[in-house]
């Protein structure tokens, strides 16, 4: 029978939401197996996370460290290999946290590593039937992993549907005994917090997003224009900021703003998850992109396969004379 | 310093629509246009200036084949002093483990201090850097977009985490660093920069020239294995307005006014 454990994050004693979506994804993989959520932390935000798994998840294990009081990879990497069993499935989220820790700890355990998983097809043998995407979510691919040794996993957050948190009546049981030598090469020293720009994004109903289709520093001039004749802001893409046109806090997705407009205009932005993770609140999407193919038509309610550089300025032409 | 710098040739998805081949099992790589993996610009950027300010020298490498010495005297044509091949048959099928095993062994034949990759490449796993760092059980920092010397022993790393928020650290010598984009501007590469270093002798090496066992790596030593690659069926996706750009921009404008958006 196959035993998966689910790492669950937190921050300020509040499980993340994936903490929902792992029994779902375990579900897929063996419907049979049994299912345990690892928390590791220290004190009393340790203790309500754990309290509040313990109504989804059958069994919970807690390991309370000060070294963990904040979830530095190399610390919960040395924990984890000394509280997982080595023939185990390991789910991790797909986050800044997930790639941190993921890859050296499949190596220490000596177990097959799968990342930014989508979805599970099942287990024949000892092989474990997955999907995932690769060249920004612009193909899919099936990949199989031997998990006879074992496995660590990290599924990306929002992939599978989650489960009603309920009353499980599951049980704690303190391992922090277990946990080992954690001692660490790397320091944690503190987090920074994002600088606020000159607008906020987040308060703005209709954005006027520009992506990589914009080319220019100069075209950004275009996008402004649009949105000053819709009232709206303009927000950005990764690249877009990456290249140093644009604020950072203008960047909407996972690694920027998390943004809920009534409607979100994304121009010559191809949609990759870690942008439209930070698009919430279901907006109406309208998607401009020369490429017929972009991942973006496939979210996107209303799609104009053209050139934005053409199409802005004629839009905003039409909307000024309204 | 001395900085290793792995970097990868990889299908340009700003140049590519991907397309499938025949059979459906494979992208249709007939007319494909590859580049070197956008993030490893950044890491190569970032190793040429860390090497300005304190001296030392960068290493590019790469596992491939043939076609992958372009993308090394590319970063060579950038700054990079040296540049090593990692070629074999034998390699051909390795997972991430694989490759991360195929770097190690020649990581462990030199001297770095400091060892970077890109945050991903195109499989977009971001997998290699931290399986080379606990193999040789180095420190690893992933996602990292600032990094400050403190001395020759330690480093200060910042790590793009959720929010845009960056979470400081500090890490001793030697370690791997998965990069960021974003951390630098890297510089532009114009043809005459390639031409000096078109006769620059870059090694190649093989399994036995790194003494790996030819079983561990490749699709022999394989854990984890692509079977095919697919365009998910997503249902109806976007409505998508055709016509002339006049009909386009009016039928868009009704649209517009009925969800909230004029």
């Amino acid at each position: 029978m196959t035993q998966i454990f689910a790492y669950i994050p937190f921050t300020n004693g509040q499980a993340e939401d994936v903490a929902l979506e792992f029994p779902a994804a375990a579900q897929k993989i063996d419907a049979g197996a049994t299912l345990t959520a690892v928390v590791t932390g220290a004190g009393s935000d340790l203790d309500s996370v754990a309290t509040e798994m313990a109504k989804i998840y059958g069994q919970v294990i807690k390991v309370d460290n000060e070294a963990l009081a904040y979830p530095n990879a190399e610390v919960v990497r040395k924990a984890l290999v000394n509280i997982i069993p080595n023939d185990a499935v390991l789910l991790v989220a797909h986050t800044t946290f997930g790639m941190d820790i993921g890859p050296g700890l499949s190596v220490k355990m000596d177990a097959a590593y799968a990342a930014d998983i989508i979805d599970f097809e099942g287990i024949e043998g000892t092989t474990l039937k997955m999907i995932r995407q690769e060249l920004g979510g612009a193909v899919s691919t099936h990949v199989t992993a031997d998990i006879a040794a074992g496995a660590v996993i990290t599924v990306r957050p929002g992939a599978f549907a989650p489960v009603d948190g309920g009353s499980a009546g599951g049980t704690i049981t303190d391992k922090s005994a277990d946990a080992g030598d954690l001692t660490s090469t790397r320091k944690f020293l503190e987090v920074v917090e994002a600088e606020a720009g000159d607008v906020d994004i987040t308060k703005s109903d209709v954005l006027v997003s520009v992506g990589r289709g914009i080319e220019d520093e100069e075209n950004i001039e275009v996008a402004q224009e649009l949105a000053a004749a819709m009232k709206a802001v303009v927000s950005c893409s990764r690249p877009i900021v990456d290249a140093k046109w644009l604020e950072k806090s203008r960047q909407v997705g996972t690694s920027g703003q998390t943004v809920k407009p009534k409607v979100y205009m994304a121009m010559g932005i191809s949609g990759s998850f870690q942008h439209m993770g930070g698009v919430k609140g279901n907006p109406f999407i309208v998607a401009v992109n020369k490429n017929p193919k972009a991942p973006i038509f496939q979210v996107a309610d209303v799609g104009i396969v053209t050139d934005i550089l053409e199409f802005m300025p004629e839009l905003t032409e039409a909307v000024s004379s309204l | 310093m001395e900085i290793l710098v792995c970097v990868k040739r990889v299908p340009d998805t700003a140049e590519n629509e991907f397309e499938l081949n025949g059979a459906g099992n494979d992208l249709d790589r007939d007319d494909l246009v590859y580049s070197v993996n956008e993030w490893d610009n950044y890491a190569v950027e970032e190793a040429i200036q860390m090497v300005d300010n304190a001296g030392g020298s960068v290493t590019v490498i790469t596992v491939g084949d043939d076609e992958s010495e372009e993308v090394l005297r590319r970063e060579m044509a950038m700054g990079a002093n040296n540049g090593v091949l990692l070629a074999d048959d034998a390699f051909e099928g390795s997972d991430g483990r694989g490759i991360a095993a195929i770097l190690k062994a020649e990581i462990e034949k030199g001297s770095y201090d400091l060892i970077l990759t890109g945050a991903q490449a195109d499989e977009g796993a971001g997998q290699v850097g931290g399986m080379v760092a606990a193999m040789l059980d180095y420190p690893y920092a992933s996602l990292v977009n600032k990094i400050d010397v403190i001395d020759d022993k330690n480093i200060k790393v910042g790590r793009e985490i959720e929010g845009g928020n960056q979470e400081m650290n500090e890490i001793a010598l030697p370690c791997v660093l998965s990069i960021q984009t974003g951390i630098n501007e890297p510089r532009y590469v114009g043809i005459r920069g390639i031409r000096k270093v078109a006769k620059v002798e870059i090694p190649v090496k093989g399994v036995s020239d790194l003494g790996l066992d030819a079983g561990s790596v490749g699709d022999a030593g394989a854990k984890t294995r692509r079977v095919d690659y697919f365009v998910p069926d997503m249902g109806d996706g976007a409505e998508m307005l055709e016509g002339s750009t006049d009909e386009i921009i009016g039928k868009l404008i009704e649209k517009l006014k009925a969800n909230g958006g004029l």
